[in-house]
């Protein structure tokens, strides 16, 4: 094949695939209402997408709060301003760290482990054995998983947040001995609960709903053989940090003007 | 009985003059096929000759190209999404893995289409479970995980599941391969017993022809997208057509082409 070709032939591939993926998108959705007549199912994927991620996102909202306290800490004590590490130590997480790294996060655990689980139903005729059911896997299999990571995702980002300041304040209040109190009455009176924390919340429900659309699409569209389910999984995780970036530069530009 | 008489009998499925292909390949190619009612009607031929895709195409998991499919009187490519499913309510396929659910008990795997389809009570629904599990000999493995039982024990359970709404249409995709002689046997009669007791009708896709041989009222023979051949097993035992011959008596030389086409095999090693 020629590369003029080649090149068109992509093009038409990719915006079948985007087509492919909304009309996906839809069918979820319908079938997103009924989710909450069968609660059992949708608690199950609560736990798995969510409780079990709370492990790693904890992990790393506490190393990444320390950091951002180590860091900002002698960064601010040359112009004698530490004790507004409280302030930026908490801004820094809740309108961009917090949301991005959850996403970012979500999409290397729980989001790889949904492509996967959907792809190997796909691969051992469960999806179609389903369908010979009369049972609709949209309603049974995917829509599930999707409300629970759209769920998820927006808890999990408060939970390495909030886990992300107590780091900072341990680094900045336990070790480098800032005052404790002005350390809370600083980050009180600047962090605006709408401005600051609504924003953040905004940018994690649509990471969530990004991440989880990419991760139960690649699954469902997989290939249906051991190589095919395998792109899947790593094209939903690199999928999601490219969706995830670009969409918070857009948010921030909109959210916090400037641009 | 010939084709004519099986038009006349009445058929529950019919496949007329279907055409299927995968990306310019063509698999099925212009076939008639009539499955009547209450008899187990079997699709034979060499892998990839579209037997599963013919199943396929009855349960409407694909669209033909051309021609019509038809389940008890159902036009199945006519039929939207939720007419799809009413029909499919009363069908019943054993895949060729077992395709059972991997996250469910045997239990709860063969409780599933009961759960999804009917307001039985709990207690009822076990004792259907415990007697659809007692027939294929698995009711003591009930709490297993699928990930613990082997590949025969897989297809019995998807068996189990697959008669547990007690349908009218039941198809078996390879239902002898990677089981042991015995459970092959037990298998055979299972079929025969519930075709015969629940006044179903069977169509089997399989190549072990021995069994077919044994246990079908009509077979059909399907190479390279056609009917090859057809009839009662006793007409296709005494069939002269090399191709019928040779795909029963299992025979490597013949009209049926055991190497994909190459270029010359001495000129190939030499180039």
């Amino acid at each position: 094949m020629n590369p003029v070709r080649r090149l068109g032939r992509a093009g038409l591939n990719f915006f079948e695939r985007l087509g492919r993926g909304h009309l996906f998108l839809l069918r979820v959705l319908l079938n997103v209402p009924g989710q909450f007549l069968q609660l059992r199912l949708l608690a199950t994927q609560l736990y798995s997408v969510g409780v079990l991620s709370l492990l790693i996102i904890g992990v790393s909202g506490l190393t990444v709060g320390m950091v951002l306290g180590l860091q900002g800490y002698y960064t601010l004590v040359d112009f004698g301003a530490e004790e507004s590490l409280g302030q930026m130590v908490a801004l820094s997480l809740v309108r961009e760290l917090g949301p991005v790294l959850t996403a970012l996060l979500f999409a290397g655990r729980a989001g790889s482990a949904l492509t996967a689980e959907i792809g190997l139903m796909k691969v051992t005729e469960q999806l179609p054995a389903m369908e010979m059911m009369a049972v609709d896997p949209y309603r049974r299999v995917v829509a599930p998983r999707f409300l629970a990571g759209l769920i998820s995702l927006p808890l999990l980002a408060a939970v390495f947040s909030a886990i992300g300041v107590l780091g900072g304040y341990f680094v900045g209040v336990g070790l480098l001995g800032i005052d404790g109190g002005a350390f809370w009455s600083q980050m009180q009176s600047k962090v605006d609960f709408y401005d600051d924390i609504a924003n953040g919340v905004v940018k994690s429900v649509v990471f969530g709903f990004v991440a989880t659309w990419i991760a139960v699409f690649e699954g469902y569209d997989a290939v249906p053989t051991t190589e095919g389910v395998s792109r899947a999984t790593t094209r939903t995780v690199v999928h999601t940090a490219f969706a995830v970036l670009g969409l918070d530069f857009i948010l921030t530009a909109l959210m916090f003007g400037g641009i | 009985m010939t084709t004519q008489s099986l038009e006349t009998a009445e058929a529950l499925v019919e496949l007329r003059q279907v055409s299927f292909g995968f990306g310019g390949r063509k698999v099925l190619d212009g076939v008639d096929l009539f499955f009547p009612r209450g008899k187990i009607t079997t699709i034979m031929g060499p892998s990839g000759t579209g037997k599963t895709t013919t199943l396929r195409l009855i349960t409407g998991q694909l669209r033909p190209d051309a021609g019509v499919v038809r389940v008890a009187g159902q036009e199945v490519s006519a039929l939207d999404h939720a007419g799809l499913f009413r029909l499919r309510k009363r069908m019943g396929m054993m895949f060729q893995s077992g395709a059972l659910f991997a996250d469910l008990d045997v239990f709860e795997n063969v409780a599933f289409p009961l759960r999804a389809h009917t307001d039985l009570p709990e207690s009822m629904i076990r004792d259907v479970v415990l007697m659809k599990l007692e027939a294929v000999g698995l009711r003591g493995a009930s709490r297993l995980m699928p990930a613990a039982l082997s590949a025969g024990m897989a297809r019995r359970v998807a068996l189990a599941r697959a008669v547990a709404l007690d349908p009218m249409l039941m198809m078996y995709d390879e239902p002898f391969t990677g089981q042991d002689p015995i459970t092959v046997g037990r298998v055979m009669k299972l079929i025969r017993e519930l075709n015969d007791n629940l006044g179903l009708t069977s169509i089997l896709v399989s190549h072990d022809v021995k069994e077919i041989m044994a246990i079908s009222d009509f077979v059909y023979i399907i190479s390279q997208g056609r009917v090859i051949g057809q009839g009662s097993p006793a007409q296709l035992q005494r069939s002269d057509s090399p191709w019928i011959r040779q795909f029963i008596r299992g025979e490597r030389e013949g009209p049926a082409a055991f190497h994909y086409p190459a270029p010359d095999y001495v000129e190939d090693l030499l180039a």
